[in-house]
């Protein structure tokens, strides 16, 4: 059995981040099997695209309900990116019902400089508001790549671990129990990003 | 706040790394994936692969150098050169290409960055536009006009224009390369980036012409570019990632300063 299996939902490549897991020597295996995610001893969540399709691949093979269990029943969970997103219980993106694994929304961006660029696209600080034992390694001033257009707004501060500025202050790492998911893309986020898989890939799940 | 990005181009031909100078005559200059290691290493933000491979016969090659470079390279990792068609798209995204860069081929067939947006997400194409400047005209209001094929045809196409339609297209990024600074070290067209930067939503990443590091600093500041791109610079070792970095730190450009 491997240590970690990526849910496969047609969201983006999801080699890049097989090959940094490899990298931490986090040996993971790429699966749309909702079984395959219930076995799983720790999971990964990723995603890149819109809210309304991803919804839809997952509700489609039955991967919703199969992650909803994996979470119950204890198993770690790494969210990135619109995984993090689509973890809420609603996003602006196409107006869209979500998973609801955690409470709270998910808005656009809007900004009345025209010189604020959407998407948030490129490295910015990750600010540490509380400890977490995935975010471990982290370093102030340490930077992570992110983009996106939308960001979580948690019903709930006690969710929030770090933060980060882009003309608002927003939530960048969430989590709850056995679950926590980051905004910006660790996989792509160099030596500082791969402390974090590799601060993930030995994590039991309790915080 | 978010930081400005440094990016490096490698010119790959036939899977060898290449440096073009005003894009006549290029020569081998080493192996792109050593190159890459090292750039990543030293804290480069951002690396961007250009196929100049003359022969489609050899195209491939460039996907065992993509695949290469994403196992040991774990920043963002655009690729460009020659992309005409989706799958040509989505075999370099598997290959591990975050981004893809399309240009002659987008401008000879503009549905090509909405199909390509659609098919791996608008934030992951890149419009990559060679741009030389020329007397303004009814055809070329802005001054500025869109060339293809390295840079050797005009298309008579306004660059403004062609920048905004991009971006209604579903471009994600643009690239501004300016073909009269290319190769020159003399500094970035900062009139031409900033005129871009300044009617786009979307990230505008500078290139052609930097020699100093005060030209990357000129066009982060006063061009407007989200990025700037590097080539010879590095290349040839007069200047290293971390040290462009840290002038452009101390400069007063927020850059990412550890890694």
């Amino acid at each position: 059995m491997t240590d970690a299996l990526i849910i496969d939902y047609d969201a983006g490549n999801l080699r890049s981040v097989q090959r940094a897991c490899a990298e931490v020597g986090l040996t993971a295996d790429i699966s749309a099997d909702p079984d395959a995610v219930r076995r799983a001893r720790r999971v990964i969540f990723p995603g890149v695209g819109a809210a309304g399709s991803a919804m839809k691949s997952l509700i489609r093979v039955g991967m919703d309900q199969a992650l909803k269990e994996a979470i119950a029943s204890g198993t770690p969970v790494l969210g990135i990116c619109l995984g993090l997103q689509i973890s809420f219980d609603h996003s602006e993106e196409g107006d869209t019902p979500t998973l609801g694994l955690l409470p709270g929304r998910v808005r656009r961006f809007r900004f009345d400089d025209p010189q604020l660029k959407i998407p948030h696209m490129g490295w910015n600080e990750v600010r540490r508001v509380k400890p977490h034992p995935v975010l471990a390694g982290l370093s102030p001033g340490d930077e992570f790549y992110f983009v996106h257009g939308y960001y979580p707004e948690p019903a709930e501060p006690e969710l929030i671990y770090a933060v980060t500025d882009y003309e608002i202050e927003f939530a960048c790492a969430v989590g709850r129990r056995n679950y926590f998911a980051t905004q910006f893309h660790p996989e792509k986020s160099g030596r500082v990003g791969l402390r974090l898989l590799k601060a993930f890939a030995g994590w039991d799940g309790t915080c | 706040m978010l930081s400005k990005r440094l990016v490096a181009c490698l010119d790959v031909r036939d899977g060898k790394l290449a440096k073009s100078v005003k894009f006549v005559d290029t020569k081998d200059i080493g192996d792109p994936v050593e190159k890459a290691r090292e750039y990543y290493l030293d804290g480069l933000d951002e690396l961007v692969f250009y196929d100049i491979t003359a022969s489609s016969d050899k195209r491939n090659i460039m996907l065992h150098v993509v695949e290469a470079v994403a196992e040991q390279v774990f920043i963002p990792l655009s690729v460009g050169g020659g992309i005409r068609s989706v799958a040509d798209a989505t075999d370099l995204r598997l290959a591990g290409a975050e981004k893809i860069n399309v240009n002659s081929a987008a401008v000879q067939r503009p549905a090509l960055i909405a199909e390509c947006a659609e098919a791996v997400g608008a934030q992951n194409i890149v419009l990559s536009m060679d741009i030389r400047s020329v007397a303004a005209d009814a055809r070329c209001p802005s001054g500025y006009e869109i060339v293809i094929n390295g840079g050797r045809t005009p298309m008579g196409m306004d660059a403004l224009a062609w920048a905004l339609e991009g971006e209604r297209l579903g471009a994600g990024e643009l690239v501004v390369n300016s073909i009269d600074a290319d190769g020159t070290r003399a500094g970035y067209e900062l009139t031409l980036t900033r005129m871009i930067a300044e009617a786009v939503r979307i990230p505008v990443i500078a290139s052609g012409g930097a020699g100093r590091p005060e030209h990357l600093q000129a066009v982060l500041t006063e061009g407007r570019a989200d990025a700037a791109l590097v080539a010879s610079m590095v290349h040839y070792g007069d200047y290293t990632c971390s040290g462009l970095k840290r002038y452009l730190h101390d400069h007063g450009v927020k850059m990412r300063m550890s890694w």
